[in-house]
């Protein structure tokens, strides 16, 4: 029996590894200043985010806490629990790592919407741009998150700010897709009313399919924020700070308790954020149901 | 021929076809060919076909269609929602058509507006804000455009609802609400897509009856379409009926009624509630005998006699109504060498001559005698008799 039957031909082998290392060598090389240019630029935006997040002092940011909780969902117990929960992460002594990472989560949120919303409603407006980005995003959306570290990495090197920019990436389709399905969809004879009246497509854009839209994009966002959580935490394999890195180091010195509180404080993060913000779309939602 | 009327739309052999293949199918239909016809041979759907008509300034022109004939499309044409495939569009003599992008956003701030069927309303903006939102765009002031859609709303019956969502508005308040948004850019023409469609059919008759005392008010002149027939008989100055794309007749109500052109059209007219769409003046006859109160009995006698009826009206010498004489009566005084005078029945039906016949049905069965039609000032304009009443709507 030919071996080539039992196992594949070494003769038919193409190496795409190598063209990629050189490629990445090469604009390492090349574009240095540009990606110097983009690591200074989010350093700044992490450390602005950071001081904001670390001005707040920990009752305070407990009481938005509960004060939102109320408010946007109307139940008293709720928010109790929530303030509880936050007050639990400062008790686990893990208050300032849950500060560092929360900085990094908005900072690559605020990254995804720069850069997902415009391209969001751009698409939402062509078809031939939504032809091109769909596919794009969905092999974005089945590649393990992994992967985002490597480019991350070699342009940028380790530390906070390629942790933003994978993160920022990893994060970024539900911005994208849920902008463009909610301008899609708003009713036809709405934007037709807006179209029927004069408006430009400026016009009717902002001040028609954007609002409509709102509810959508929300939903969209409250997603972004939630896989933006989960990749900071990934990204702690690339030197990121905070929680993450605690649950790294856990697991390297086989610390198995404070890999485990760590994970606690991410999943309580990751609980508050995640309700806080439905309870946003939804209360806006909620106001406009039945599309007049 | 000239021209005395004053038309403000002109829409002229307007084509609008859906589909790839539309200059085969173009052909086809110069050639007479039918929409289905059209459709297997070459996959078009001629939605519009050849559609022409005009609107006088001030009027009603309705557009009646079943499902599917094409009244929205050539609707949307009007203001370029939709882009024909041929023809020409003429407001006030200019080729709506041939518009530059800035002229016809211009063309749709300020001269036509829009009503919707499910409304079109925005739901992030309270009914004030929905009711600016042509004034907005237009790049009216804040405050200028709110104090002009106060106003407006107050004219639709809204005012306390200004700051409403419209999602906390019934079907019938949403509706006034779309309408108070094309009224607020003072168009000279409002389009109206089956408007009342979605409204029942209480809320609907008070809605037909507002825009119609709006009509007169503003003097706006309105292309409306709708697929109820009795809708159209009573808001249509003119209604034109559309079938398979092409528009089959135009005329008025009782030039329809009387004349269809064919099965299609009359079959939509007899599916109307005729008693809604007559008025008095409709079916009224000439009496075939008329007395004077001067008249001595003998003379209404023999007036009487000669047209074989057994009880005529009575007017006075300006041809006021004065009551009725019957034959019997008219023996007595004559058999008493008495004026007619005193044996005149003066308590008899009276009903205005736009009375509709729905209103007018319980005073024909309450009466001997055939309903006498005046004016305003008592003038007998004619007699209306229980038969034709009853045979009218049939
Ligand atoms: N975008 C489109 N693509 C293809 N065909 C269309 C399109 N829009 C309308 N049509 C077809 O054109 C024809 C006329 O449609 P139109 O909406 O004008 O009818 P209509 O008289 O307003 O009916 P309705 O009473 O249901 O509103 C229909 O046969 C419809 O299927
Ligand atoms: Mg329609």
């Amino acid at each position: 029996m030919p071996n080539w039957i039992a196992s594949f031909p070494d003769t038919i082998k193409i190496n795409i590894a190598t063209p990629i290392d050189n490629f990445v060598e090469y604009i390492n090389v090349n574009w240095r200043p540009f990606f110097d240019g983009i690591k200074t630029g989010l350093l700044g935006l992490l450390n602005g985010v950071y001081a904001v997040v670390e001005f707040i002092p920990w009752w305070l940011l407990i009481a938005i806490v509960f004060a939102l909780t109320w408010l946007l969902m109307k139940k008293p117990l709720r928010a109790v629990l929530y303030a509880v929960l936050m007050l639990l992460i400062g008790i686990l002594g893990l208050w300032s790592y849950m500060q560092l990472t929360l900085s990094i989560v908005i900072a690559a949120v605020l990254m995804a919407i720069i850069i997902g919303f415009p391209i969001g409603v751009l698409v939402s407006t062509s078809n031939h741009a939504n032809a091109l980005v769909r596919p794009i995003l969905d092999t974005m959306q089945t590649m393990p998150s992994f992967v985002y570290l490597i480019p991350a990495v070699m342009l940028l090197g380790i530390g906070n700010v390629p942790a933003i920019i994978a993160t920022t990436i990893y994060a970024i389709p539900p911005v994208i897709r849920m902008t463009n399905h909610g301008i899609r969809h708003v009713d036809k004879e709405v934007v037709e009313a807006a179209q029927s009246f004069g408006s430009t497509r400026w016009q009717t854009l902002v001040k028609v399919q954007i609002p409509q839209a709102m509810p959508t994009i929300m939903a969209g966002l409250n997603q972004t924020i939630m896989m933006a959580l989960s990749m900071v935490v990934t990204c702690s394999l690339i030197g990121a700070r905070g929680l993450g890195h605690e649950v790294v180091i856990g697991i390297n010195r086989l610390e198995i308790g404070r890999g485990f509180t760590a994970g606690l404080c991410v999943v309580i993060l990751a609980v508050i954020i995640d309700r806080l913000t439905q309870g946003i779309y939804k209360t806006e939602a909620g106001d406009d149901h039945g599309k007049g | 021929m000239a021209r005395d009327k004053d038309i403000v739309l002109e829409v002229k052999n307007l084509y609008k076809l859906y589909g790839v293949n539309r200059n085969a199918a173009m052909e086809l239909l110069k050639k007479g060919a039918g929409r289905s016809e059209v459709l297997k041979q070459t996959g078009v759907t001629a939605a519009v076909n050849n559609v022409s008509f005009e609107v006088e300034r001030g009027k009603i022109f309705v557009l009646i269609g079943l499902s599917g004939s094409g009244k929205s499309t050539v609707v949307r044409c009007i203001n370029m929602l939709q882009n024909p495939t041929a023809g020409s569009i003429l407001f006030e003599g200019q080729d709506v058509r041939k518009l530059k992008k800035k002229e016809l956003l211009d063309f749709r701030r300020h001269k036509v507006s829009m009503v919707f069927q499910n409304y079109g309303l925005m739901s992030h903006r309270d009914v004030l804000g929905n009711v600016a939102y042509g004034l907005e765009v237009r790049g009216v002031p804040r405050e200028e455009r709110e104090a002009r859609a106060h106003e407006i709303i107050d004219m639709v019956g809204l005012s306390g609802w200004e700051k409403k969502n419209p999602s906390e508005l019934s079907g019938g308040m949403r509706q006034r609400v779309g309408i108070a948004r094309a009224l607020a850019n003072d168009p000279d023409v409002l389009l109206m897509d089956e408007p009342f469609s979605a409204l029942d059919p209480l809320v609907r008759r008070d809605m037909q009856f507002e825009l119609l005392t709006i009509q007169r008010k503003m003097n706006k002149t309105i292309l409306f379409i709708t697929h109820d027939i009795d809708e159209a008989f009573k808001l249509g100055d003119r209604i034109g009926i559309m079938r398979d794309g092409q528009l089959i007749q135009v005329g008025t109500a009782e030039e329809m009624t009387s004349n269809p052109a064919d099965e299609y059209v009359r079959d939509f007219i007899d599916s109307a509630d005729r008693s809604r769409v007559f008025c008095a003046k409709n079916v009224m006859e000439t009496p075939s005998s008329l007395i004077r109160v001067s008249d001595g009995a003998t003379k209404a006698l023999s007036a009487m006699r000669r047209s074989g009826v057994s009880s005529s009206y009575v007017i006075d010498e300006k041809m006021v109504l004065v009551g009725i004489l019957t034959l019997e009566d008219a023996m007595k005084a004559k058999a008493e060498n008495t004026p007619i005078a005193q044996y005149i029945i003066q308590d008899i039906e009276r009903v205005a001559p736009d009375a509709l016949l729905a209103d007018i049905m319980p005073q024909a069965a309450r009466t001997r005698f055939p309903l006498a039609v005046v004016d305003s000032e008592g003038h007998l304009e004619g007699i209306i008799s229980k038969a034709a009443v009853l045979s009218s709507l049939t």
